[in-house]
């Protein structure tokens, strides 16, 4: 049997290797990351936010659009490269995605995204072009709504030189990515449950949702959602100071929309939470696949024994992994959904204890989030 | 990749030489693609419609495969059609083995010894290395560099230009075709704009400033282009108007397919599907 001390050094072996990968990696997906059922899923569920987006621009802003979305794709990819610091001496990369929403409205913050997002893919091989369905659920579709989403509900009834608007900014920008990471974290994650070889051997990103949520959230929650927060507050500001017409122009299709503007609102969200029960559903399909790659047993290399070691190794990870490991598609999808109300909850309490605290200090009206 | 630098890093160079260093890079890259793919070579030969479709399937073969040995075949082809595309030897590599998999490399390390299964070696510290561990690393690794030399090919050999027609093959719409082409023209636009905003911020500076200070600094400089871009949209856009855009879109497709474009196009499509099958 391994020593308790051997544990805890291995343990420490591996969540230091853990953080490396924390450190280095961004939200831009590679090829190679996600089996091409996700992707392809990842594609679908992107799709009706692209229609949106491209429907709003035709309505809201017509002929103009067009420069305007090249332009502001152009910034948006532009800030990308930007290094942003953040206290503690570490700098992040800002994705942009909620100064775009804040000035466009979230659908065509969607699209302006989406196109930096691909310029990305195709002339700088940054980010997959297998999982740009997927960067875009993740950086150009969750960023923009959530962001906005609290943005708007903070600055609601604002002067807009007002100081909520900076920390609906800040709120808005930190929880968009930080859910958008746990997003990540979901894609990565269900690839070990349902795309892996006869032999078990997994096929894409390896790590079970136990390690890959945590492992995307934490990092981001403390550096790149910081990162995008205060750039997104401090660009509200200098626009509050220097171009405030941005501001007014940026209000004034809310205004024309505002008879169902937060129920339009609400409607967003109640999408948002019904795609997160329905993606493990929509997974049902690769998860019988999978059963018909295990009878084929064509890459089965022919290892059957178990050797002593792996006893070692499944006392010490086996029990984790459990619920992971077994096909039982019950068992994965409770685990899936459970996994994915944790993060949301966690989210949507410390974004509620935010606004507590914030109203309680202004005074005003309390604002549902949720 | 990189979303992070290291505090060492950032004490060396300050944040400012940090954007203003990629900001550069991105524009080398740029040069760097546009000097290679007007080499002549097969790539370069080819019709850009024919690169696109190619590249995405072989893609998707690699996406698709279950096995190492065609994932690592079609590596060895995209080295070789990259040596007869001009592209010097150790570029694609170098750029891909150093930059892409050193990351993803970083994150399969721990994947070695907790994928369960039979054991390969015994380590000190009690640490065992699986036989499941090693091929899914090696999957991984090989997938994630194959799909970025096959993605690296396409983006050296062609014009970006010629890229965008041929995304209209795709169906993409030509309104999406051209927002393409304009953010691209743009961004080499504002990435002068903010190299030069940096560096003139960057030449009246003495000594170092603090987290907070520099943040104001980028933000600044962050608000101050969005401002041009949202003025320079509405001049684009009376230019455009007085040039008689009405907001329909005429592109020109400047493509001819022959018969060389035609074989080679049934060569990479047979490849692909030929991989999908060995794969399976």
């Amino acid at each position: 049997m391994v020593t308790q001390s051997k544990r805890i050094k291995l343990l420490a072996v591996y969540y230091g290797a853990l953080l490396l990968w924390l450190s280095t990696t961004a939200m831009h997906i590679p090829d190679g990351y996600l089996s091409p059922v996700t992707c392809i899923i990842m594609f679908l569920i992107a799709l009706p936010f692209w229609i949106i987006g491209i429907r709003k621009i035709r309505e809201k802003l017509n002929a103009r659009s067009v420069p305007l979305i090249a332009l502001l794709s152009a910034f948006s990819f532009v800030i990308m490269m930007f290094n942003f610091p953040i206290p503690g001496g570490t700098s992040a990369h800002a994705i942009g995605a909620t100064i775009a929403a804040i000035i466009l409205g979230p659908e065509p913050a969607t699209i302006v995204v989406s196109i930096a997002l691909l310029i990305q893919a195709l002339f700088f091989g940054d980010g997959g072009i297998t999982a740009y369905g997927a960067n875009c659920f993740n950086m150009a579709i969750t960023v923009p709504y959530i962001a906005y989403a609290i943005y708007s509900a903070f600055s609601k009834n604002q002067a807009l030189t007002s100081k909520r608007r900076l920390v609906g900014a800040f709120v808005g920008g930190w929880t968009g990515v930080t859910v958008a990471a746990f997003f990540a974290g979901v894609e990565f994650g269900i690839q070990p449950l349902l795309f892996k070889t006869a032999n078990g051997t997994p096929l894409y990103a390896p790590y079970p949702l136990s390690i890959s949520i945590p492992a995307m959230i934490i990092p981001h929650a403390l550096i790149a959602s910081v990162a995008e927060g205060i750039l997104a507050a401090l660009v509200v500001a200098y626009l509050q100071r220097s171009n405030i017409s941005v501001l007014e122009a940026a209000e004034k299709p809310a205004a024309l929309a505002e008879a169902g503007g937060f129920q339009k609102l609400r409607a967003l969200w109640v999408v948002l939470v019904a795609l997160i029960i329905a993606s493990p559903l929509g997974l049902l399909a690769p998860g019988t696949a999978w059963g018909e790659w295990g009878t084929q047993e064509l890459n089965s290399r022919g290892i059957t024994s178990i050797p002593g070691g792996l006893q070692k190794l499944s006392g010490l990870w086996g029990a984790p992994f459990a619920n992971y490991n077994l096909p039982a598609l019950g068992n994965v999808n409770l685990g899936y959904i459970f996994s994915a109300v944790t993060g949301i909850v966690i989210i949507a309490v410390v974004v509620w204890l935010f606004s507590m605290l914030l109203t309680a200090g202004s005074g005003s009206k309390k604002k549902d989030l949720g | 990749m990189e979303t992070i630098t290291s505090s060492s890093h950032s004490r060396r160079r300050n944040v400012l030489e940090h954007s203003l260093h990629g900001i550069t890079e991105t524009l080398e890259h740029a040069l760097f693609a546009e000097e290679i793919s007007a080499r002549a070579g097969l790539f370069q030969s080819l019709d850009a419609r024919v690169k696109v479709i190619s590249t995405l399937a072989l893609l998707i073969s690699v996406s698709f495969s279950h096995s190492l040995w065609v994932i690592a075949a079609i590596y060895l082809l995209t080295l070789l059609f990259a040596w007869t595309s001009a592209i010097p030897a150790d570029y694609l590599i170098k750029r891909v083995w150093l930059a892409l998999p050193f990351f993803t490399g970083l994150i399969v390390v721990p994947a070695l010894f907790i994928t369960p299964g039979p054991v390969l070696f015994h380590l000190p510290l009690g640490l065992v290395i699986t036989v499941t561990g090693v091929n899914t690393v090696l999957f991984l690794l090989l997938r994630v560099s194959t799909s970025g030399s096959l993605t690296l090919l396409l983006i050296l050999t062609t014009p970006w230009n010629t890229v965008l027609s041929a995304l209209s093959v795709l169906r993409l719409p030509d309104v999406l075709i051209l927002i393409l082409g304009m953010t691209y023209r743009y961004i080499y636009l504002l990435l002068h704009v903010a190299n030069d905003m940096f560096l003139s911020r960057k030449s009246r500076m003495v000594g170092h400033l603090s987290t907070s200070e520099n943040q104001r600094v980028l933000a600044a400089i962050s608000g101050a282009l969005l401002s041009k871009s949202l003025n320079l949209s509405s001049e684009v856009y009376l230019a455009m108007e007085s040039r008689g855009f009405r907001g329909s879109i005429i592109t020109l497709k400047p493509f001819k397919m022959k018969s060389k474009d035609w074989l080679w196009l049934a060569i990479f499509l047979g490849i692909a599907a030929l991989s999908i099958f060995l794969g399976r």
